[in-house]
């Protein structure tokens, strides 16, 4: 008898302990997520836009995640042991925001393989690493159409930083709105070799503009070039962030990068249970690239046709790199009525006709 | 002025050893205030910094990895600046260290024999040794001042890695990425503690502390790096060669630079990247300084710096604080260290203290 008693009584004190368990940690353990940053939040560029993202994350789940930053991580050594950190103090998903950080990520995610990662701009996958991109060509393609019926001069300058797929994509993408809508403009390429250069960047724009360039275009992060515009009366399209307060003239549009709603969706993701390792490519469909406002120095109709491009690229009827597509030999690679999928955009090392330079080898 | 500093006639020893101890004490309690003002506990918050990071075997092992390039460096530029020779160039002696390492690497990453490794190491010591002597040789034949030229050669150094891995050494099947091809396990530094990167390199870093400091405790060639930065007319009196020991030192500097470089591509990157420093020639400066110029000085400062940019990482991590704390505190270290040394030279007089301390400057002139 009194042994049936403490049974039930040990069963049942068992099952108490089990749901208050249960609750607790469900209470008291949030969602870690991780983020690790090539340069500092204040750069203005492709930090801070990763930055917004993180915030974006903290005001959407509000208490049920805590993230975690790491700034100015060089992309050399010290980037594994920062990376194996944030998976060793609790850290359920880790974004790595550089292409530098590609093989300290795949390294480590092989020793915490119930970590997921996300690495951006990269092209390894595994088990439990992810890559993501923006289509940043689609609002490329918008500043080339703006640039080519805009340009009085018909030159329109490029500051691009290095020849690697991404940018070569996005001058490509530059390129063919120019063939369409302005054939006779020509593309004036300037490379910095460097992603953050004030003093470079403002160099190129002003060799530019000495040049008879009358609207500049960036795939660079600072500001510089937008001010040198300002002062020497061009127009110029931002990049990554809002650049609207550096240029109150020069500025026409900024190409932003919104990380948000893939981070938002992401998370979610990861704690459903529902994540997959894949390559992502998010554009204008998707909210990740965004062109927050067109300024008054832009004529309505331009406007007007420019929104209505953006429309179609949303609705998918517009493809920036839609055939035909003949590579600067005149040779076609993309025939009338193909797309060029994602895994060539990737690994893209070829100009398209008209560009007026070279690869850099 | 209200306070002036007056030389005091003799200088403390003890207090010489000692003031680096003491800036030590004093950047851990301003530090301590430091995080109280921002609202966290001072002493967990320094534990976080300063214990946590090397609370396990990881941590130990990414202690030595962190510390091996630091401390190869500052070790190179105890005996150059023995002698006065101020080599600031062991950021651009990495760095060409490095680049000759992974030229080699790369070509032999088919190469399975035992060779490799000691090849790919002797390759960055030479890169690094003729890249020390270039200024060298400015030096002597055209008396250039190497602060100038190694400074120079720093950023000819950088754009030549950059130049490189955009070019030449680029991994062929890298989608165009800056990056070169990662090495073969043959040309890789073996590791010591499996699950860790701690890697043969902390050995070199060890072995040379040893030998730099036989060299300049008990070798002839130490003696008259000493008397050379005491007094060069006095070396040259005495008969000893200054143009050759700017040589000797500046190669020794030089190539256990090029080594430190060697060892990081070889070591935990495992491939040529843009950014294989992030100014470890800079901070070796800090840290022979911090060492007094002396191995064993220079063996606790590295491991003292290496500490600190990993405390800066995890403070970012358990406590949120920004990367600035990195910065904060080395910048405290290095204050301290000279406040404390300002004060061994010199004592405050006040402008209500007695005649005696003027008499005693007095005396001194």
């Amino acid at each position: 008898m009194k042994k049936i008693v403490l049974k039930k009584f040990l069963t049942g004190l068992m099952a108490a302990v089990a749901i208050v368990a249960a609750l607790g940690v469900q209470a008291a353990e949030p969602f870690k997520v991780g983020f690790v940053y090539v340069g500092p939040i204040g750069d203005h560029g492709w930090s801070y836009q990763h930055d917004q993202g993180r915030l974006a994350l903290e005001k959407h789940f509000g208490d049920k995640v805590k993230t975690t930053y790491v700034e100015n991580v060089p992309e050399g050594a010290d980037a594994e042991r920062v990376i194996r950190n944030l998976a060793k103090t609790g850290h359920d998903l880790i974004f790595t925001t550089s292409f530098g950080f590609m093989n300290p990520t795949l390294k480590v995610a092989k020793r915490f393989p119930k970590v997921t990662f996300e690495h951006a701009t990269g092209y390894k996958l595994s088990k439990n690493v992810g890559t993501y991109i923006s289509n940043t060509y689609e609002g490329r393609y918008i500043a080339g159409f703006t640039a080519a019926k805009m340009t009085k001069s018909n030159k329109i300058g490029f500051i691009a930083s290095f020849p690697i797929p991404e940018v070569i994509r996005d001058i490509n993408a530059v390129q063919l709105a120019l063939n369409k809508y302005n054939p006779d403009a020509e593309l004036k390429i300037i490379w910095v070799n460097s992603w953050f250069d004030p003093g470079k960047e403002a160099d190129a724009a002003n060799a530019m503009m000495d040049q008879g360039v009358d609207i500049i275009l960036q795939h660079t992060d600072s500001p510089a070039a937008m001010q040198a515009a300002d002062r020497r009366g061009a127009f110029a399209v931002g990049q990554a962030s809002d650049m609207s307060k550096f240029g109150k003239k020069a500025h026409i549009f900024s190409v932003v990068d919104n990380w948000s709603p893939f981070y938002i969706k992401r998370v979610q993701q990861v704690m459903d249970g529902t994540w997959k390792s894949e390559d992502h490519w998010g554009g204008m469909a998707e909210e990740e690239i965004v062109i927050p406002e067109f300024s008054d120095s832009i004529p309505a109709d331009i406007v007007a046709e420019a929104q209505a491009l953006i429309a179609q690229i949303k609705a998918g009827t517009l493809h920036p790199f839609a055939g035909p597509i003949k590579n600067k030999a005149g040779e076609l690679i993309v025939a009338e009525g193909e797309i060029l999928p994602h895994a060539d955009l990737a690994g893209i090392n070829w100009f398209v006709e008209g560009v007026p330079s070279e690869i850099p080898k | 002025m209200f306070l002036k500093l007056v030389p005091r006639a003799e200088h403390s020893r003890k207090m010489a050893y000692l003031s680096p101890l003491l800036a030590g004490v004093l950047t851990l309690i301003t530090g301590g205030v430091f995080f109280y003002l921002q609202g966290h506990d001072p002493f967990f918050a320094l534990k976080t910094m300063l214990y946590t990071p090397i609370s396990d075997t990881y941590g130990l092992a990414e202690l030595c990895v962190k510390t091996t390039p630091i401390l190869l460096c500052a070790i190179g530029l105890a005996i150059v600046f023995k002698a006065q020779v101020w080599n600031i160039g062991a950021e651009g002696q990495l760095l060409i260290g490095g680049l000759a390492a992974s030229a080699l690497a790369v070509n032999i990453i088919e190469v399975e024999a035992a060779w490799a490794m000691p090849a790919v190491m002797l390759a960055g010591i030479a890169g690094g040794a003729l890249w020390a002597l270039l200024a060298a040789w400015l030096k002597t034949h055209f008396n250039a001042n190497e602060i100038l030229t190694t400074i120079m050669f720093n950023y000819i150094a950088l754009n030549l890695l950059i130049f490189s891995v955009h070019g030449p050494l680029k991994d062929p099947d890298g989608y165009n990425f800056p990056e070169s091809a990662m090495f073969g396990d043959a040309s890789l530094l073996p590791i010591l503690v499996e699950d860790t990167r701690v890697h043969a390199g902390i050995l070199f870093a060890l072995l040379a502390v040893v030998i730099i400091w036989v060299l300049l405790a008990r070798s002839f060639i130490g003696f008259q790096i000493k008397v050379l930065g005491l007094d060069a007319s006095a070396a040259r009196l005495a008969g000893f060669k200054d143009k050759k020991l700017v040589w000797i030192t500046m190669l020794i500097s030089g190539g256990l630079a090029g080594l430190a470089g060697a060892g990081e591509v070889a070591g935990p990157i495992g491939q040529l990247v843009p950014q294989i420093s992030p100014g470890y020639g800079y901070a070796a400066i800090i840290v022979a300084f911090l060492g007094r110029l002396h191995p064993v000085g220079i063996l606790f400062a590295s491991l003292l710096m290496a500490l600190i940019y990993m405390g800066g990482e995890m403070a970012q991590i358990e406590l949120n604080m920004p990367l600035a704390i990195t910065g904060l505190f080395q910048g405290m270290l290095l204050f301290y260290l000279l406040a404390c040394d300002v004060l061994i030279g010199y004592k405050i007089k006040f402008p209500w203290s007695g005649m005696d301390t003027v008499t005693s400057r007095a005396e001194q002139h």
